[in-house]
């Protein structure tokens, strides 16, 4: 089994796995280790990072100097192919000024859409560029509604997610460090983390002064080997995906092994119409375009794994009508493509002359934070004293960095018009004094953020698209002005000064909703049926075969990047689904 | 895995359409022209880097825009700007005119708009050097082409009023287009893109120099 094309699938599978990043790369990793012959789908094209990734390139190697395009948003080496528009696949969003329309690529913290939407259309998906921040859930993050009344909670505790984040740490290699802080659990499985830079440490004195606490990161990079991984080696950007696998990328460290099993079948180019069900209510497989004929073919399985992020699964089951379903599969109760949530995100840049004409040294590092601030006041806020209910988590940018567009920039700001040897000077001198802090923090779902079916716009394929509502709400807002306060701080301590002023006003600092590429929530579990689409394993309340083991699942959305919660949940919802498999109680 | 660029052509079916699928076709296709229209897209007709290109290979789909004249001036210009001194070498020697030229030529708007003010600005300069020194400006002399370049920078000039603009966008793109090559790494005091067996964090002198020591 390995890569196929459409016309060699098998007559019925164990399992379809729709995706193929950290949801579906997990499923079908965990499935075919366990002897289950399993079809992967992915809407995109086929993606080799060992043959890709552009190690060591310059900027100047690359068109415009690597910098930004509509048609490469993250810049020209970002691995993603596909980013805030996908040609054939639009989705729809409401204006500022009230008016549908078409998704666009647009600036994120200064967006005239209400909603922006990342998709990946590639084998791995969106884990080739993603920003290895693996942080676990807390006990408080299960609970949160329990806690401060607000939200909802999930039908599972972190005791019931911690073996998983144990075995999804020690598989896909974490750096970080035991720190024993609030509602931030360690890890038994942490590789070394990179020693802070320069003014990483300067930050961190900063923050010590604050009273915040300021620790290695934990990310999914190693440092040290690991099944026959190399240890990262501390040069060139994540963010272009890794040819040596260093960091976590679905193609380099789950999809490999599942398919030595020789029990997975891949097809690229495949994107999904629909999940089948037969007259009991029992999905029968999957209905999916073969990009590469225009034609649509039908598989069969046991069971249907989602996959496909949390949108794109939703969007699957409300595609998935029939009698029985006639509003959507597993949406009996309503609840398909509600309860969407993002990650807040604000920042703010300054500069610090202690920085300036510092001895040249290698700053690269693992080309994200080494030191991050976790959230910090949980009993201040609590007990109601900080306005806001949830809370954020804060990095540090800066440093000596591959010089880009916007290196330049940010030293001609501080050169005057100066020219010829004076800039020059000026450059060697400001070049590595630039910081900036931006921060991710917890949005609570509410009523006016989902998506459903847009009335009218299909894709290429002629698959009705999805349309998104989204509105933060003053919990967020308030947030995001704390973290303005928060920045500031930071960079006033470290003796610097602030590039204008911190915005203080809420709405004009976060970014918009789904910009932060952690939109979750859209099939949420629940204790009970009424309450959610899925159960405490990732299985639909109304169809037992059918599972979800993206971010839909998620009830709350933590300050935390949902990745590696992701990779434990999906590990945990087959674990479960063999189980009942193996009983005879499904498939 | 098969090769990248080994990708089946799209909507190739040999088979004759029903009403329905062509039907179907007619819908999917003006939908996938709609969707063409990326937002951001300026010229109409030209083509960018696409949403899927080859990352190891600089390819400029592009025609460049910049004439014979106008890549003259950017030279000259550009050079006075980023001189050679003993860190590094002038904007010329590392293909800094050739960028200018690739990024006004670009399709995008952003690139559009900046070629607009520095093809304007090129103008207004030549014909301002002809004005003063009865010479375009690339065939001043050196004293005369700096001259204008300090009236240009000067607080409260006329120069300035015409010109600042066109200096501080065009200067981007020099500095931008010298600091992202290699001997611009050397030049500004970039030190990394080199594999290292393990991250040493700062040494004593930057400590120092932090006041962190």
């Amino acid at each position: 089994m390995a890569f196929i094309n459409a016309s060699k699938t098998a007559t019925r599978y164990d399992a379809i796995v729709i995706g193929s990043g950290a949801a579906g790369g997990m499923s079908a990793y965990v499935l075919a280790q366990a002897g289950m012959k399993v079809l992967m789908l992915e809407a995109g094209r086929n993606y080799d990072p060992a043959v890709e990734t552009p190690m060591f390139q310059s900027n100047a190697d690359a068109p415009l100097r690597g910098a930004a395009t509509p048609e490469k948003p993250n810049g020209f080496y970002d691995a993603t192919i596909g980013g805030w528009k996908v040609p054939d696949e639009p989705y729809v969003v409401r204006r500022k000024d009230g008016a549908w329309t078409e998704g666009q690529v647009i600036d994120r913290t200064n967006s005239q859409q209400d909603f922006m939407w990342w998709r990946a259309r590639m084998l791995g998906g969106r884990t080739n560029h993603w920003g290895r921040v693996s942080l676990r859930l807390g006990p408080y993050d299960f609970k949160p509604k329990s806690r401060d009344g607000l939200g909802f909670d999930w039908p599972i505790s972190y005791e019931d997610v911690a073996p998983y984040y144990d075995k999804a740490e020690e598989l896909i290699g974490v750096f970080g460090s035991k720190e024993g802080l609030e509602n931030a659990p360690d890890s038994d499985f942490f590789q070394p983390p990179p020693k802070p830079r320069g003014y990483e440490l300067l930050a961190q004195r900063a923050a010590r002064q604050l009273g915040l606490p300021m620790v290695p990161s934990r990310l999914a990079i190693l440092t040290q080997p690991l099944n026959g991984r190399a240890a990262c080696f501390y040069a060139t950007n994540c963010g272009r995906g890794c040819s040596i696998r260093a960091n976590f990328q679905s193609t380099t460290v789950l999809i490999p092994p599942a398919l030595e099993t020789g029990n997975l079948d891949i097809i690229t180019d495949a994107m999904a119409r629909e999940v089948s069900v037969d007259a009991a209510g029992k999905a029968t497989g999957v209905s999916f375009v073969d990009k590469a004929t225009g034609k649509d073919v039908q598989v069969k399985a046991r069971i249907v794994i989602l996959a496909a992020s949390a949108c794109e699964s939703a969007r699957l089951l409300l595609n998935s009508k029939s009698a029985r379903f006639p509003d959507g599969l597993a949406n009996g109760h309503g609840h398909v493509g509600r309860w969407l949530t993002d990650s807040t995100g604000s920042a703010l840049s300054g500069q610090i002359p202690a920085l300036e004409n510092a001895p040249i040294v290698n700053e690269d590092g693992v080309s994200n934070p080494h030191l991050y601030i976790p959230w910090w006041p949980h009993k201040a806020q609590l007990a109601g004293q900080l306005g806001f209910p949830r809370g954020y988590y804060t990095w540090p940018g800066g440093g000596r960095t591959m010089p880009d567009m916007g290196t330049t920039r940010a030293i001609l700001g501080k050169a005057g018009s100066a020219y010829g040897t004076k800039l020059k000077e000026d450059a060697r001198r400001y070049y590595g004094s630039f910081v900036n802090f931006g921060a991710r923090g917890e949005m609570i779902p509410n009523e006016k953020s989902f998506c459903e079916i847009d009335p009218e716009k299909q894709d290429k394929w002629g698959i009705p698209v999805l349309r998104f509502h989204f509105q933060w709400s003053d919990y967020e807002l308030k947030q995001v002005v704390h973290q303005q306060q928060t920045f500031a701080a930071l960079i006033e301590g470290m003796g610097g000064k602030v590039n204008g002023a911190p915005q203080l006003d809420g709405a004009k600092a976060i970014t918009a909703g789904g910009s932060v590429n952690h939109e979750i929530g859209t099939t949420r579990m629940s204790a009970r049926a009424e309450d959610g689409v899925l159960n405490a394993h990732c299985q639909a309340w109304e169809v037992p075969n059918l599972f979800v083991t993206d971010g839909g699942p998620f009830v709350s959305n933590a300050y935390k990047n949902p990745t590696l919660t992701i990779l434990a949940l999906a590990w945990r919802a087959c674990d479960y689904a063999m189980a009942e498999m193996r009983a005879g109680n499904i498939g | 895995m098969p090769n990248i660029h080994d990708r089946p052509p799209m909507n190739t079916s040999p088979f004759p359409l029903t009403r329905r699928d062509a039907l179907k076709r007619v819908v999917a296709l003006s939908l996938a022209l709609s969707s063409l229209e990326l937002s951001g897209f300026g010229a109409a007709g030209a083509r960018g880097i696409g949403t899927d290109p080859n990352l190891l290979k600089k390819e400029i789909p592009w025609e460049r825009v910049l004439t014979a004249e106008e890549k003259k001036i950017v030279t000259v210009l550009g050079d006075l700007i980023i001189p050679a001194d003993e860190h590094g070498p002038a904007a010329s020697a590392v293909g800094v005119p050739d960028f200018i030229d690739e990024w006004v030529s670009a399709p995008y708007d952003a690139q559009q708009k900046d070629g607009k003010v520095i093809r304007d600005g090129l103008a207004w300069l030549d014909a301002e050097a002809k004005r003063r020194f009865g010479k375009g400006f690339a065939d001043a002399q050196a004293k005369q082409q700096t001259a204008l370049l300090d009236d240009i920078v000067a607080e409260g000039t006329a120069a300035r009023k015409a010109a600042h603009g066109f200096f501080t966008n065009f200067r981007d793109k020099v500095a931008g287009g010298y600091y992202s090559t290699p001997e611009g790494w050397k030049a500004i005091g970039y030190v990394g893109n080199v594999p290292m067996p393990e991250f040493p964090g700062p040494p004593p002198e930057v400590l120092k120099h932090l006041g962190l020591a």
